[in-house]
């Protein structure tokens, strides 16, 4: 029951996913797209937090506090034209990220 | 040496035995049908995989192309936001009680993602906001 309510949740949040990049067909809609975003990775990092094997919840508010306060401090302070050169940036940091997992 | 008491004793060890293994049977039925239930409806798991993945393209395919030009940018900060989702499997890998090597991985994973979550989102959230001005 509980495998069915994790898959059924990420699909939710797939789904928002989805939702955030049609809301950049337009300037219109854009804003609202990346709402859209947001609210799909909460779903998803939510619906992870509530699984059987993860136990060990200081470590990883600790862990998302630290990489929270990095990025959004970052993302804050930058020049405008550098903008590009940061979202280049942070591709690599994911990457990095993708090579700790596998 | 056979007397009916022992006969009794060694029928009922039997019958106890032979319950024992009519339940451990219907158990292994049972698992065997969870199973069988949990592979979508009658294809391989690889099927449905498949499946997921080729619905997945199209629907990537037509929606990045549906983005207008002047949004190029947003789009590659939005989509780098939600390729973090990996944070998912980070969260797995460092959840487990204890100590361990894939813990301490998953934690920096956690850490990185996190920097790209919220670093992205902003980023995103800043250039649409450029993008509003102008507009009107």
């Amino acid at each position: 029951m509980s495998e069915n309510f994790a898959a059924f949740a990420y699909l939710i949040a797939a789904v928002c996913f989805i939702m955030a990049l049609r809301g950049l067909a337009s300037p219109v809609t854009a804003r609202a797209g990346n709402v859209w975003g947001i609210a799909g990775m909460a779903v998803a990092i939510l619906t992870t937090l509530m699984m059987p094997g993860v136990l060990s919840y200081t470590v990883i508010v600790v862990g998302i506090a630290i990489g929270g306060a990095i990025g959004t401090v970052t993302a804050k302070k930058i020049q405008m034209t550098a903008l590009p050169q940061l979202v280049a940036a942070f591709h690599s940091l994911v990457g990095l990220a993708a090579v700790f997992i596998a | 040496m056979m007397n009916p008491n022992s006969i009794v004793e060694a029928a009922t060890k039997l019958a106890n035995q032979a319950t024992q293994m009519a339940q451990d049977a219907a158990s292994l039925a049972n698992q065997a049908t969870l199973l069988t239930q949990q592979t979508a409806g009658g294809g391989s798991a690889f099927i449905s995989l498949l499946t997921v993945f080729v619905l997945a393209v199209f629907v990537g395919y037509y929606v990045v192309w549906g983005v207008t030009p002047a949004l190029h940018s947003p789009l590659m900060s939005v989509t780098n936001a939600v390729s973090s989702v990996v944070i998912v499997g980070a969260l797995i890998a460092a959840g487990p009680a204890g100590f361990s090597g894939a813990k301490v991985m998953g934690f920096l994973a956690v850490v990185l993602a996190s920097v790209n979550i919220f670093g992205g989102f902003i980023v995103t959230q800043r250039m649409l906001a450029m993008f509003k001005k102008k507009q009107k």
